[in-house]
């Protein structure tokens, strides 16, 4: 009996050992896939740059050496930081004022049907648009970047937490109330956990566009940061090695904080 | 209308008096006379939209009735209390707490050991060992309504409302959940109004079944069902309790 049972045990021990095995090859598989697509993408970019030497445009290893050329100079640091810097204080503002306001919105849907036209015109208005009016209002600086980022990123959010109150189920509310749950409570042990998920949704998205609006306002607004960089590059000398470096920079930066808001989502 | 007999001697827990409730230019509840003793259980059936989820949401404290009043215990009936749960489908539980967590809900202010104590003591009760760590999404719809059930019993009401709780299950878990119930209340005795669509679970739960009529509705007819658990449900009994309600609410019981 005991024999058996050991053996069936070993069994069980190397099906979960092989299962780990083709999990952890799967994810390799997967990563392969997804490196050689990026691959195949520099290499047809190499070759196109070599079938038309007279271009303009850099290869891939001509862009390398631009970022390696900013890193040396401390430019690139710099730069990222300064972008970095703007859409964290833009879209924590946005968290601060998008999460309460949609919130309420939700909640009172009196407010919210006032409210909510108003935010239904702005939403088509591009945040770019505020550039000149922020300019007037925080002149040239860092104030005018946040405020776009800011403008950019508050309505996704606000939008999101409207949403999500309102889709809070009517079950859930009458069963807190009859456990006898104070207005305060309420929020806490039942409407916030209850709005979260959709609620991140809309952080990640918001997320997306403060960092798509960062590199416009740059361009207009300060002399620093990606933004700064595309421009500047051109401007000083036709640097496009620089220009797409910025540009290489921006995609791998963004991919980077939506893989991060990602893994908040699944917590 | 409360004139038919009541099965027991006990006081009277749910004083129901000419309660009347209009939607607008809706009538749905005409003057409604109802008394429930305490440790009854009564069940409300009638025709679909005829207004009994509006008179327990009314008994309930959710909805402010029109006129007339809802006494309990001899105080008039002003809002949801904690004394007094309301059981909805599966889809009340909590689906961002655990199993624990939603039958810890209504306990937050008793200390921690005390509350992972009732905790324990209404999982097993239940029948949910092994699944307190799980959340509702990894439930079959049969093991959601159980932890309704536990949240409700935790705080330990006098009364609980269920409205129509089993209805979203199938036919099977349905079944199984009715000999559940009857079996967890066996341990913890409660009064119960309990809404149902379902004639067959009425005959088979209820001390008394009071049928209801087409909107606007009032009560019809009480049917007292007087036989002792377990019921046998072939019994000539309970199949002549059952025609005769299927006969008040106007159904020839034939297809």
């Amino acid at each position: 009996m005991r024999v058996l049972a050991r053996r069936r045990s070993s069994r069980l021990r190397a099906q979960i050992f092989e299962a780990v095995l083709d999990s952890r090859a799967v994810r390799t598989r997967k990563l392969l896939l997804s490196l050689s697509g990026v691959a195949t993408l520099v290499a047809l970019w190499s070759l196109a740059i070599a079938l038309h030497p007279a271009t303009i445009l850099p290869g891939p290893l001509k862009v390398l050496s631009g970022v390696v050329d900013l890193a040396r100079r401390g430019l690139l640091a710099r730069h990222v930081v300064a972008s970095l810097f703007r859409v964290t204080w833009g879209y924590v503002l946005a968290v601060l004022v998008g999460i309460p306001l949609g919130l309420c919105l939700g909640w009172w849907r009196r407010a919210d049907r006032a409210v909510n036209p108003f935010l239904q015109i702005l939403r088509p208005i591009s945040p770019l648009a505020w550039i000149p009016i922020s300019i007037l209002w925080f002149g040239v600086g860092d104030g005018a970047a946040v405020f776009i980022i800011f403008l950019g990123a508050v309505l996704p959010i606000t939008v999101a937490a409207t949403n999500a109150v309102a889709a809070v189920p009517s079950v859930h509310l009458r069963a807190a109330r009859n456990f006898g749950l104070g207005s305060r409570e309420l929020l806490v042990r039942v409407i916030f956990p209850s709005v979260l998920p959709q609620l991140i949704v809309g952080m990640r998205v918001a997320l997306g566009v403060a960092w798509l609006v960062v590199v416009a306002a740059e361009m207009i607004a300060v002399n620093s940061g990606l933004g700064f960089l595309i421009v500047d590059a051109r401007n000083a000398g036709n640097r496009y090695d620089l220009v797409v470096a910025g540009m290489v920079l921006i995609g791998v930066i963004g991919y980077g904080l939506d893989v991060g808001m990602r893994r908040l989502e699944r917590t | 209308m409360v004139a038919e007999a009541v099965p027991t001697r006990a006081p009277i827990k749910i004083a129901i008096r000419g309660v009347r409730m209009r939607f607008g230019a809706v009538e749905v509840l005409r003057d409604v006379d109802l008394d429930v003793r305490e440790g009854e259980l009564v069940c409300l059936v009638g025709p679909s939209g005829c207004g009994k989820s509006t008179l327990l949401n009314i008994v309930g404290g959710f909805f402010a009735p029109s006129g007339g009043e809802v006494r309990i215990d001899g105080e008039p009936v002003r809002g949801p209390d904690p004394r007094r749960i309301f059981v909805f489908q599966e889809r009340g539980v909590f689906p961002w707490l655990t199993v624990e967590g939603n039958i810890a809900f209504g306990l937050s202010k008793l200390p921690r050991e005390e509350r992972a104590r009732i905790v324990a003591h209404y999982v097993e009760l239940v029948g949910l060992e092994g699944f307190a760590r799980a959340f509702p999404d990894e439930l079959s719809g049969g093991m959601k309504q159980r932890v309704e059930v536990a949240r409700a019993l935790a705080v330990k009401p006098d009364v609980l409302y269920l409205d129509e709780p089993f209805g979203a299950l199938d036919s099977i878990t349905r079944l199984q959940m009715r000999s559940e119930l009857l079996r967890i209340l066996q341990a913890e005795k409660k009064t119960m109004l309990f809404v149902t669509h379902d004639i067959e679970e009425s005959v088979q739960l209820a001390d008394r079944v009071v049928v209801m009529s087409t909107r606007p509705a009032t009560v019809q007819r009480i049917v007292d069902i007087d036989l002792p658990h377990p019921r046998d449900l072939s019994s000539p009994r309970y199949l002549a309790l059952r025609d005769s309600i299927f006969e008040a609410i106007g159904l020839a019981h034939k297809i």
